[in-house]
């Protein structure tokens, strides 16, 4: 092999990658925050809400479910404006993910409340809450906490998968490296170095997300 | 300008989707076959062997899929070869599914009781012999639903080779896009041949799942 590696373009171009990781850290951000309460929501709505609303949840987390995200986000970019519905790259990028960590988180927080024990219910109902605040203050904490674990995984794995939003022009780490090498034709390097990145990216957020957890549930749950 | 009836773009794109189920089956297949390596390597007596199985997991499952595709189209071609986009996508999908399943069936070989492992010791079973007659026959059967949901994940990440290339049902959505003008009804379309391939198997996981905690409350 008579390649030799170059990463002498890192210190023209390091505001770049610099750009893109900060535009990958606004999507997850606003994805994780927005898609979780989402997620709320609908599981709220598909497991204890009115009855109209379950088939319209459940066909929605089933059809983002079993779909690509590229084409949920190709969709959205190319499709909706027919529809009269123009959005930048970035809102459309947002959407995306947004709607697609709703349906996944709705499923995991579904499992959490449904491990909820009867008696939780019955015990709020007995200190006269409504359902929605029995929901609200006995339920929601507990079940989150249950299921924090697969819904930080979730996370990580919606900010990996928001990679493919470079396709949509949305500028975030991976256009960065599209565009570094285009520019200086040293591929291999440019996807190594934003690998690495994404690597410790996933890394630290789920550290991140393991300090957000301790900082949301300080007790543990009664059981 | 020619017109393209509703029939012509699926036609189109159902003969594309040829494409999403053959590289979605390669990618299974052997997937399935380096996972099961790599499972091997995972709960192995040898150390560099188990801490090899664990970084590598952490890796393929640590960083976007996507890259990993760019990485085996530009990076197979630093070896002087022409790399068809066949063949990286092919190469990068076998290697991200085997991380994946590697560590869903290590769930499930661990699942098995201590007991087990020690009884076919005592039989004076050798390692693999303990593996292929006690304990992945058991295991198997915990394995299948978490094996079948996580093939719609596979079917899902074809859609990325479109990226570098490889022209599958996503390509022809955009391929389609370009001739018709018509990108609410083309993705539309992907979409739902997209939901026909997974829905059953998620479906099936979802019974197989149900099945399965019958059958163990039972005993």
């Amino acid at each position: 092999m008579t390649y030799i590696f170059d990463f002498g373009w890192l210190a023209e171009y390091y505001p770049q990658i610099l750009k893109g990781v900060l535009t990958t850290l606004q999507l997850i951000a606003v994805g994780a925050v927005l898609g979780i309460s989402l997620g709320i929501f609908c599981a709220w709505a598909r497991a204890l809400g009115p009855s109209w609303l379950k088939p319209v949840v459940a066909t929605y987390v089933e059809l983002i479910r079993n779909t690509p995200f590229l084409i949920q986000l190709f969709f959205i970019f190319f499709g909706l404006p027919s529809l009269g519905l123009q959005l930048g790259e970035l809102t459309a990028a947002n959407i995306a993910m947004v709607v697609n960590l709703g349906a996944y988180s709705c499923e995991i927080i579904r499992a959490g409340i449904q491990a909820t024990p009867k008696g939780q219910f019955e015990a709020g109902a007995s200190l006269a809450m409504t359902p929605f605040e029995t929901f609200r203050h006995v339920v929601l904490v507990p079940s989150l906490q249950r299921i924090w674990p697969a819904l930080s995984s979730q996370v990580v794995i919606v900010m990996l998968g928001s990679s493919v939003v470079s396709q949509i022009a949305a500028e975030d780490l991976t256009f960065a490296a599209n565009f570094i090498q285009s520019r200086t034709f040293r591929a291999f390097e440019a996807y190594i170095v934003s690998t690495l990145i994404y690597l410790c990216l996933a890394i630290l957020l789920r550290q991140v997300l393991v300090v957000v957890g301790g900082f949301i549930f300080p007790r543990r749950a009664a059981r | 300008m020619i017109e393209f009836s509703t029939w012509d773009i699926l036609r189109n794109l159902l003969l594309a989707t040829r494409w999403t189920i053959l590289l979605s089956l390669v990618s299974f297949v052997g997937g399935g076959a380096v996972g099961l390596l790599l499972l091997f390597l995972r709960i192995s007596k040898r150390k560099a062997a188990r801490a090899f199985a664990k970084y590598y997991i952490e890796l393929f499952q640590g960083t976007p899929l996507l890259m990993q595709l760019f990485l085996a189209f530009f990076g197979l071609g630093l070896f002087g070869v022409d790399v068809p986009a066949w063949l990286a996508a092919g190469m990068a999908l076998v290697l991200w599914t085997a991380s994946f399943l590697a560590e869903i069936w290590r769930g499930c070989v661990e699942s098995i009781a201590r007991g087990q492992w020690e009884a076919s010791a005592s039989l004076g079973m050798g390692r693999l012999q303990q593996m292929r007659y006690v304990i992945l026959p058991q295991a198997l059967k915990i394995a299948v639903p978490p094996t079948v949901g996580f093939s719609v994940q596979v079917v899902k990440g074809t859609a990325l080779t479109s990226i570098i290339g490889f022209v599958e049902l996503s390509k022809a959505g955009t391929v389609v896009t370009n001739a018709t003008f018509q990108p609410f009804t083309v993705y539309g379309l992907v979409a739902l041949i997209y939901f026909a391939l997974c829905w059953p198997l998620s479906k099936s996981s979802q019974i197989l799942e149900r099945k399965l905690n019958v059958a163990h409350r039972n005993h």
